[in-house]
């Protein structure tokens, strides 16, 4: 379980990104972290795996503080950052250096998810390209096995073979001790594999909601008129109709949006606050 | 007039299993693929697919074998059709019957094209039967 309680935090102690952030993430689900360019989603990452510390409040990640970067802690937990950096090393080089802080990595499965992915190298990984050190860094990180796996856009750069690979290899290593932390642009890359959503915009959490809840609150419609009465959180032309994100009150059970989830929270954060706080 | 854009993922994800159940690729009484595996293939979050076999459990069209498996129900053909069968009355037959009704397509000539569909498509089957 991470747990944020009143957390805030800032670049400049004058100008606070979160201000009295408080939310609680819990194990054996993949959660999308979702916000605009410069909404604080990689700052919200970095105060979880301890690169970055909170002003205020505090951050615990299975009861253990970041900030300290205890070997005990820092073996639980793997950052994959937007930009993976990879230095002038063999594969083999890699693992004898880095995999001996990770007492649960698994050498075999670290190999199987290289192939997956189709990563094969014989030289040093610097020579790679982006897209396949990306991988290579995917691979290494699912073999560590930790506890948490934080991952900021890690399907940036992947070819369309490898994005379904990687969705097979995330389905394949999730398991109910695990926390799968995924924060993105590319929605449509991970609308299934994420069960729990979290909405952040302006240093603000607008929303955080199980998929099922979600499909509970609202549901998600193309109309030929904008039904009158309800709550219409977005709307949008398209070929057939309108496409809405509304209130649900028929009880319906239809597929998510993600898309125009996000869209319809972060213009209208007040009747989303008020969609998702009814019971 | 509206529609869906799409079903829950859990739905779908229903409607495959039985799918493979009226299909026979999946037999009466025989275990099913796993949580992981089904989800792996799918692309799908394992919670999903947990949520998905839940709710075939709940309708009796499969069973959990504890430390085993998920097993095919022995008498779960019956229950399969009629899950499908309300799925389709409630998703794919009032996009069907709106085009029906916008095209001005007498009940007739649908009739007419629906024996000789299952006469092209389904007859030759039957008869093996």
């Amino acid at each position: 379980m991470i747990q944020f309680n009143n957390l805030s935090f800032g670049y400049s102690p004058k100008k606070l990104l979160y201000k009295n952030l408080t939310l609680e993430i819990q194990s054996g689900s993949i959660y999308g972290l979702l916000g605009k360019n410069g909404a604080g989603k990689s700052t919200l990452l970095k105060n979880m795996v301890g690169t970055l510390f909170p002003v205020e409040g505090s951050v615990m990640v299975n009861g253990m503080v970041p900030k300290t970067r205890k070997p005990s802690f820092l073996q639980t937990i793997y950052y994959i950052a937007e930009d993976v950096y990879v230095p002038a090393l063999t594969i083999k080089q890699y693992k004898n250096l880095f995999a001996p802080f990770y007492p649960l990595f698994d050498s075999d499965n670290f190999y199987r998810y290289l192939t997956e992915l189709e990563v094969s190298v014989d030289g040093k990984l610097n020579k790679l390209s982006f897209g396949q050190q990306k991988k290579f860094v995917i691979a290494f990180a699912l073999a560590c096995n930790t506890r948490v796996l934080l991952m900021d856009e890690p399907t940036n750069g992947l070819d369309i073979p490898s994005k379904s690979q990687f969705r097979k290899l995330i389905a394949s290593v999730m398991n109910e001790d695990r926390i799968i932390f995924i924060s993105t642009h590319q929605i449509r890359d991970l609308e299934n594999m994420i069960d729990n959503v979290i909405i952040v915009d302006d240093g603000k959490l607008l929303l955080h909601a199980s998929v099922a809840d979600i499909a509970d609150k609202v549901c998600f419609k193309t109309v030929s008129e904008i039904p009158a009465g309800v709550k219409v959180l977005y709307s949008e032309k398209m070929l057939r109709g309108t496409a809405v994100v509304m209130e649900n009150i028929d009880g319906d059970d239809s597929g998510l949006n993600l898309e125009q989830l996000f869209n319809g929270v972060t213009e209208n954060p007040a009747m989303a606050k008020q969609i998702f706080s009814t019971n | 007039m509206e529609f869906r854009e799409k079903q829950a993922i859990y739905l779908q994800i229903a409607e495959y299993v039985c799918e493979q159940i009226l299909l026979k690729q999946w037999p009466l009484e025989a275990k099913i693929l796993s949580i992981r595996d089904l989800a792996v293939m799918m692309q799908v979050n394992p919670n999903t697919v947990q949520r998905a076999y839940d709710f075939l459990q709940q309708r009796e069209i499969i069973t959990n074998k504890r430390g085993v498996g998920y097993f095919v129900e022995g008498d779960a053909m019956a229950r399969v059709i009629a899950f499908r069968k309300e799925q389709f009355l409630e998703n794919e037959l009032p996009v069907f019957l709106r085009s029906m009704y916008l095209l001005d397509i007498p009940v007739e000539e649908i009739e007419m094209r629906y024996k000789k569909f299952i006469d092209e498509t389904f007859k030759e089957k039957k008869h093996e039967d």
